[in-house]
């Protein structure tokens, strides 16, 4: 066993190399986030009975309590302050471990760059116990410097350290379900995809069971994500919670190692069976298809089920609410159906933010091929360069609108037989239909950006994470209206309800056509990197 | 192509080439790695855009008639890259279509002579099996250039005597190959004319027989008595005397002065190697060095 963990410190220092910017960078978005979250929030409502006001209004929200969990204790400022970071961004600090633990592991395999380490003085174990140690050094700087930071923006001691370890035991955990994915699959980005699907399912079972008054609430116990909400820092601070991630960790971790050694180089669970010998494929438009079919099906099922969930518990959300200030405010929107759209708009809206994911990585694939050399044996060929840029980015579209029509008619399946009403289907889906445009402006983005620069796509996914993060905190930390007004999430049309803004439809879809146009163009005059 | 020029960022990778590969031959491309090969043959297809220089290929502009002139010339990249989840027969079928068909009965033979399984997929072949897959998806269309970057890289002995049998036949129907190679003997088997480049330059153009007349031969012969002055003669180079017998290498316009001298001294056995074109190669390759 000793022999099998040779070179893990030199393997360990390989990474770090690798990661000098990504690592810090990622770590440092994260500390920034919460350190603001908590020194706005203390600003913003200085006194007791604001917090508690707030807080209510949060918890009597069915759409606020599906997207960030319940607020434990109303008078707690901690509490009301970490609301979005409990479960939406321990969710996306662990989208990152699982992008880190992978890209030590199973991609560096596909790649081949393992064998040529693996040939070395190298224990067959070694990578993957040096990837874990990375990601764990990472998790645990992250809870750190999280709760250093908190504590510095004024809130209590043992809240912030509690928070913080709640953080890294999360991100720890995701880093050992990302082991196991990598064990599993013969490529990357399946191994990418299947940790994905892991944390999307905790989130969506937290989200069930936090809304569940008396259903199925022990769903958020199956859940990591709802561990992390369960500790409860600044309002109770259950420190023994902590155990369910640990051990979780201290389960898959051994699991990933047996597997390893279970298994050869190169080879997943699943071996690879003989394919056709004479192909059908004859243009790039079908080869891209070929190449995004698997992903888009995922999707599929995945916004689907999602979809249908989030559908028939919408006409609930009404019913939750009791306190006597809310009841005002459902008058104000127009009632219980008012309320009802409002919840569906959110969710169709989160939808769309969602899609969007989907659309930048499918169109991303424009720069794998061409630096994986796929693009130069298509275009050596009477392939010309914009039908076959174009095959990828017209698939994405594609794509994104099939998911968010997925999500919309899912949705009104689930809302329509919840509340015995045919006709929510075709309201809800034209609901999410006109989401459609904003998403497109990502796969725009993207293609624009690679048009000009070929390696430089994850600029999409920048732009993307800011647009997610101005959405969430411009508000709460008074950013200027025009800065708000750069996400194009701002400018769809905010439908089921009344007040729509269609003419965004309009804007959203000429920019996205113009950003498609120009980085198509830019692609024809540029050199193929490769 | 005419003086081309090609930076990658402040390097200059292309530095005033000139090559010319006549209609129906088989053309040797031969340089040290880094010289600028695979780049000439990128710019040749159109993937690269030149800074400076003027190009005809098949009478065509390579950037702006790429698509046109792609239908008649087939390539076979340095570094075959595959895409995982296609099998080969696929991958074959899917280029030879993009690129306006290939012929089902060369494939078929094709894929018999090379021993290729087609129905494993991309993730699954080895270096000289991806090889062989991009080998047989350009030889398999019927078109008027090949452009071959290292195209016998991780193929076995065998298979690299199936692919020169299948040269010359290419030659054989009057098609024109471009070959870029580190294998010295390849080139001298196969190749009509052949260009070395050097730092972005092609230092030396020639048939064989021309290149080998610019290289030196190793002359050694026994004498009666050895003459004075023979490391003076122009041309003669790296005399070395043992007793009677002497051993120099000579340029083309030195043979016949060292010869009449070496006569006068009384020959009685006298060897001459001519140039081998590894000989040629580390000539101009050493050149690079300081």
């Amino acid at each position: 066993m000793t022999g099998e963990l040779t070179g893990t410190a030199a393997l360990v220092r390989l990474a770090l190399r690798r990661d000098r910017w990504l690592i810090p960078a990622w770590v440092g978005f994260f500390v920034a986030i919460a350190t603001f979250s908590a020194t706005a929030t203390v600003d913003l409502y200085p006194d007791e009975s604001s917090r508690i006001a707030a807080a209510n209004t949060i918890n009597s929200t069915a759409a606020l309590v599906a997207l960030y969990g319940p607020i434990y204790d109303p008078t707690s400022l901690g509490a009301l302050a970490m609301i979005k970071m409990t479960a939406v961004y321990a969710a996306l600090l662990s989208v990152l471990m699982v992008i880190l633990v992978v890209r030590h592991t199973r991609a560096e395999e596909e790649t081949g760059r393992l064998e040529l380490v693996g040939a070395g003085v190298v224990g067959r174990a070694a990578p993957l116990a040096a990837a874990l140690l990375v990601v764990g050094g990472a998790s645990a700087l992250m809870g750190l410097l999280a709760a250093a930071g908190l504590a510095g923006a004024g809130l209590p001691i043992s809240g912030s350290l509690v928070f913080g370890a709640g953080w890294a035991a999360t991100g720890l955990c995701f880093a050992a379900v990302a082991a196991v994915a990598a064990q599993a699959t013969t490529g990357g980005r399946a191994a990418n995809g299947l940790g994905f699907m892991v944390i999307a399912l905790a989130y969506m079972a937290r989200a069930i069971g936090d809304l569940a008054e008396a259903g199925p609430g022990w769903l958020s116990w199956l859940s990591p994500i709802g561990w992390n909400q369960q500790i409860r820092a600044f309002a109770g601070d259950r420190w023994s919670v902590l155990v369910l991630p640990l051990a979780a960790t201290a389960l898959l971790m051994p699991a990933s190692f047996a597997l390893r050694r279970r298994r050869d180089l190169g080879s997943g669970l699943l071996r690879d069976q003989p394919g056709p010998a004479v192909g059908r494929l004859s243009s790039p438009i079908g080869l891209a298809w070929r190449l995004q079919r698997p992903l888009l099906l995922a999707w599929t099922a995945g916004s689907a089920l999602l979809a249908f969930v989030m559908g028939s518990i919408a006409h609930n959300v009404a019913g939750l609410l009791d306190s006597p200030g809310m009841a005002k405010i459902i008058q104000q929107l127009g009632g219980e159906q008012g309320l009802t759209d409002a919840f569906l708009a959110a969710e169709l809206g989160l939808f769309s933010t969602i899609v969007a994911a989907y659309g930048i990585s499918a169109v991303a694939r424009l720069g794998t091929e061409e630096s994986a050399g796929h693009a130069e044996a298509v275009l050596a060929t009477a392939s010309p360069r914009i039908p076959w840029a174009a095959s990828h980015w017209l698939l994405a579209l594609a794509g994104v609108a099939w998911l968010l029509l997925v999500a919309g008619v899912t949705t009104g399946l689930g809302h329509a037989l919840a509340v015995g009403d045919s006709s929510q289907v075709l309201r809800i889906t034209v609901a999410a239909l006109a989401r459609i445009p904003a998403a497109w402006v990502l796969v725009g983005l993207v293609v624009a950006v690679w048009g000009v620069w070929p390696h430089a796509t994850a600029v999409g996914w920048g732009a993307y994470a800011a647009f997610i993060v101005v959405a969430e905190f411009g508000q709460l930390w008074g950013l200027p209206r025009w800065v708000m007004d750069f996400s194009p999430f701002t400018h769809s049309p905010v439908l089921p309800g009344p007040d729509a803004k269609l003419a965004g439809i309009v804007w959203l879809t000429m920019v996205a056509g113009a950003l498609l146009a120009g980085g198509s163009a830019a692609f024809r005059h540029r050199d193929l990197a490769g | 192509m005419v003086g081309l020029v090609k930076h990658f960022g402040r390097t200059k990778v292309l530095n005033e080439l000139n090559l010319s590969v006549a209609q129906g031959e088989v053309h040797g491309f031969l340089g040290p790695n880094g010289a600028g090969k695979t780049t000439t043959l990128r710019i040749l297809l159109g993937l690269l855009r030149a800074d400076a220089g003027t190009m005809r290929l098949l009478g065509g502009d390579p950037w702006l008639d790429a698509v046109d002139l792609h239908r008649r010339l087939a390539y076979v990249p340095g570094d075959v890259a595959l895409w995982p989840t296609l099998t080969g027969g696929e991958v074959i079928d899917l280029l030879g279509r993009l690129r306006g068909g290939l012929e089902p009965q060369r494939r078929a033979s094709l894929i018999e002579r090379f021993e290729l399984d087609p129905t494993k997929k991309g993730r699954a072949y080895s270096k000289g099996n991806r090889q062989k897959v991009a080998l047989v998806a350009a030889l398999a269309s019927d078109v008027e250039l090949l452009l071959l970057d290292e195209p016998t890289s991780g193929l076995d002995p065998l298979m690299e005597e199936e692919f020169r049998h299948y040269i010359n036949e290419v030659r054989g129907d009057g098609r024109t190959v471009l070959l870029s190679s580190h294998i010295l003997s390849e080139v001298e088997a196969l190749c009509d004319r052949v260009s070395i480049i050097r730092d972005g330059e092609v230092v030396e153009s020639g048939t064989m027989a021309q290149l080998r007349h610019l290289a030196r031969t190793t002359v050694s012969a026994d004498l009666t008595t050895v003459p004075e002055g023979l490391a003076d003669l122009p041309g003669v180079h790296d005399v070395v005397v043992q007793g009677q017998r002497i051993t120099a290498s000579v340029e083309a316009r030195g043979m016949a002065p060292l010869m009449a001298a070496m006569s006068a001294g009384g020959v009685t056995a006298v060897t001459s190697a001519p140039p081998t074109l590894e000989e040629l190669f580390l000539r101009y390759y050493q050149k690079a060095q300081p």
